[in-house]
């Protein structure tokens, strides 16, 4: 009888020790949420900063940049993250729902850009699109090809009935899925730059912004834009293995994976490290970290870390950062932004 | 009479050979299922063994380092905050432009910096805390190369030639050069078996990953066995027969089939967002796999108790033993083996569980090696996730490596519910 009550007993004992003691443990290290993009750079950041200095290495989570905004936006309080990665900028709402929260002050650092490439394997022959070209080839629905200022759903089937200087395969292109960031980046960069060159659907965004998005950012789910899940690496050997294919992915798996595949020039430019830090390459998005500064002085070693994403030996041009594949921004940008941030200035909310 | 015998015999016999024959077709079908499996068991093998088993060695690099003291930028080893600054990267940079002084120009320079892991100058700076004396001294030390080396080296025999892609000429030519010399070799890649995640797939290691699976188990373990114990013996040898137990059974056997992800969606709401237990460490990973975990244990210890015959529970009635008696002193010995088998197979099913762990930021980036059930940490399955979503081209190997660990943890684990049950079953 006995033994039988003190085990439920022990058992609920240590159940109830291990559950309530931690509860409001203080947490001692530095808690980061947000973008899978970000998430590369922001993890070797934490790895150094952790080794170099005697404070507990950082936690890094990949939750989306929206994820990681509602996060952040929380709340104050060890419950609630200290730092979030974005591969977009904050978007006003966000910004309004921090500051519901008590979350007001927050220091917004720029750390560089990421570039999105269109890649094939080196097994074909290279393409050099357009953004139109792009447009046509993957939106859900296209401007007749009678010229008309109508929109029909994607006629198109080889890349020769997009642009006749390009070849008669068919078209396939392998790409992230919509959860994805890049997906959204990719809709809004490449698919929406080329969307602009029809004047009637420019004209749209001024009487009808809703409609001008969905026709703008909607790929086509015929079958000629495959999703592959949020693995690039998987896109990579698909590719290798497809050499009619398409891939869209980060410059960085471009970077790794130079031997199998190689990314198509757009309007004439390739993606390389110049051409995306300069923005002649036209499909890049700029990489955003969010620090909460009610934080800092609270949760040790923030400040430190801030300090240690900012030096030149990790975003500069020759940083451990651009040997991970991010594109650095230019030497006054840097300064300024570093300057800003390390003297702990918070945004005004304006101009999101 | 004996015509119509005949008759019937050779229809016998006519029949009898297509029931062989239909027979044999069977046992074929049998046969080819059981192949099938196997030769998509010894597929995946073979893929993740060539594909991993280079893991397991690292290029190594032999250097003389000289801790030079103006170098490191320290006068007393005493002083923490010297030693934490001291330049002990720039140690290994002086040693690299000494071995190979025709490489002086600033290009060349940059290149051979690049060539020993980032994380080295931390391994000069613990030994020359450990030992100060070496403060001014020489050493000649293996030092783990950069990835980038490591492919290179790695794919040196390869049939479609070495993958230059991230190495340049000039440390192609290091690369020879050291060969000549035998001062570059593969070694046991010790880093994979006692170091944490990294974002060098060099100094990357899975030891943080094991010791995070283990707390998250012993967690689940400790608290969804005596749960799931107690509920089945209360269902099985106390509950009277009504709606509501059948209610209670039929909800039990409905959350065994429940997708994982929805108990990771229930952590959140419950544990995080209510009781406020922190994100990411073992506590709350092992909270939630309890929760996956308990159906099984609960359907598998009934099971058990189910089997001991109802004969034993007669005598020891029978000789004036009270109910908790018969339980305690015959049913739980005798259905035990029976539940632990149950426990085993549910833990090796938690242990291969990441879903229910991405809702609680188990799906994490974490270096440091977890020091208790309350310290941030991952768990091995997340780590091969993690790993294989990678940019850098040497953790494609790790990731085959870490499946290894995985599937070795897991084979012992159902070895060891095979191997109880045959020891401790018992015929009746």
């Amino acid at each position: 009888m006995n033994v039988f009550k003190n085990t439920v007993l022990a058992g609920a004992a240590v159940a109830a020790m291990i559950g309530g003691a931690q509860v409001h443990a203080a947490r001692d290290y530095i808690s980061i949420v947000g973008s899978s993009t970000v998430y590369p750079f922001s993890t070797v950041v934490a790895e150094r900063f952790g080794k170099a200095t005697g404070h507990p290495t950082p936690k890094v989570e990949s939750t989306g940049t929206g994820g990681g905004m509602k996060m952040f936006c929380g709340g104050v309080g060890t419950n609630f993250a200290d730092i979030t990665n974005a591969s977009r900028r904050m978007k006003d709402g966000e910004f309004k729902d921090c500051q519901k929260n008590g979350v007001n002050d927050i220091v917004e650092m720029l750390i560089g850009f990421d570039g999105l490439v269109i890649a094939n394997s080196l097994k074909a022959k290279p393409y050099d699109l357009t953004l139109k070209d792009v447009f046509l080839a993957l939106a859900k629905n296209v401007p007749n090809p009678d010229g008309s200022d109508t929109l029909v759903p994607n006629p198109y089937k080889t890349w020769k009935d997009v642009n006749p200087a390009l070849p008669a395969t068919k078209i396939e292109v392998i790409g992230p899925p919509p959860t994805s960031g890049t997906r959204d980046s990719f809709a809004e960069l490449a698919l929406e730059g080329g969307c602009k060159n029809f004047p009637f659907i420019k004209a749209m965004k001024d009487a009808d912004e809703d409609q001008f998005k969905s026709v703008c950012h909607t790929i086509r789910e015929d079958g000629y834009f495959v999703e592959a899940g949020e693995n690039d690496n998987l896109i990579i050997q698909k590719l290798d293995s497809n050499p009619d294919a398409l891939g869209v992915f980060g410059f960085s798996f471009l970077d790794q994976n130079n031997d199998k595949v190689r990314g198509s020039s757009i309007a004439g430019v390739e993606p390389t490290f110049e051409s995306i830090g300069d923005k002649s390459y036209p499909v890049s998005r700029p990489l955003y970290v969010y620090v909460k500064k009610a934080h800092i002085g609270v949760i040790p070693g923030i400040k430190e870390f801030v300090a240690e994403y900012t030096s030149e030996k990790a975003w500069g041009p020759d940083g451990y950062l651009a040997e991970k594949g991010l594109i650095p921004l230019n030497d006054d940008l840097r300064k300024k932004t570093a300057k800003a941030v390390r003297a702990g200035e918070v945004m005004s909310g304006e101009g999101l | 009479m004996i015509e119509d015998h005949q008759k019937k015999a050779e229809q016998v016999a006519r029949g009898l050979k297509r029931r062989y024959r239909a027979e044999k077709r069977f046992r074929f079908y049998g046969i080819m299922a059981v192949a099938f499996g196997l030769l998509a068991v010894a597929v995946l093998f073979t893929d993740i063994i060539t594909k991993g088993s280079g893991a397991f060695r690292q290029t190594y690099i032999q250097l003389t380092v000289h801790y030079d003291p103006e170098v490191l930028d320290i006068t007393d080893l005493r002083d923490e905050s010297q030693v934490a600054l001291g330049n002990f990267s720039g140690v290994i940079r002086q040693g690299l432009y000494d071995r190979f002084p025709q490489f002086s120009s600033r290009n060349d320079k940059r290149e051979l910096n690049k060539m020993i892991s980032s994380g080295e100058g931390f391994e000069l700076r613990d030994r020359l805390v450990e030992n100060p004396s070496l403060l001014g001294r020489s050493e000649t030390l293996w030092l783990v190369a950069d990835d980038d080396i490591d492919t290179y080296f790695k794919s040196y025999g390869d049939s479609g030639g070495a993958f230059t892609g991230r190495v340049s000429e000039t440390q192609r030519a290091v690369v020879e050069g050291l060969k000549q010399s035998g001062d570059i070799r593969l070694k046991l890649n010790t880093n994979f078996f006692t170091k944490g995640d990294s974002r060098e797939p060099e100094q990357a290691g899975i030891w943080g990953a094991v010791v995070g699976s283990f707390f998250t188990l012993v967690i689940t373990l400790a608290l969804s066995f005596p749960i799931g114990v107690a509920a089945a013996i209360y269902l099985e040898e106390f509950a009277p027969r009504n709606r509501w137990t059948d209610l209670i059974e039929v909800n039990i056997n409905n959350l065994a089939a429940v997708p994982s992800i929805i108990f990771g969606l229930l952590g959140l709401a419950i544990f995080i967002n209510f009781f406020e237990v922190p994100r990411s460490i073992p506590v709350i990973g092992g909270l939630v796999l309890t929760l996956m975990t308990l159906p099984t244990i609960i359907i598998t210890s009934r099971a058990a108790i189910k089997a001991v015959p109802p004969s034993i529970r007669e005598a020891a009635i029978g000789i004036g033993a009270s109910p908790m008696q018969v339980v305690m002193h015959h049913v739980l010995p005798l259905a035990m083996p029976g539940m632990l088998t149950g426990a085993i197979i549910g833990m090796a099913q938690a242990l291969g569980e990441t879903a229910p762990l991405l809702m609680i930021g188990m799906v994490a980036f974490i270096v440091d090696i977890p020091s208790g059930p309350a310290s941030p940490a991952t768990v091995l399955p997340v780590q091969i996730f993690l790993w294989a979503d990678s940019p850098e081209r040497a953790f494609v190997e790790k990731t085959s490596a870490a499946i290894m660990v995985l599937l070795a943890f897991l084979i012992l684990m159902n070895t060891t519910a095979i191997w109880l049950r045959k020891r401790l079953e018992r015929r009746w």
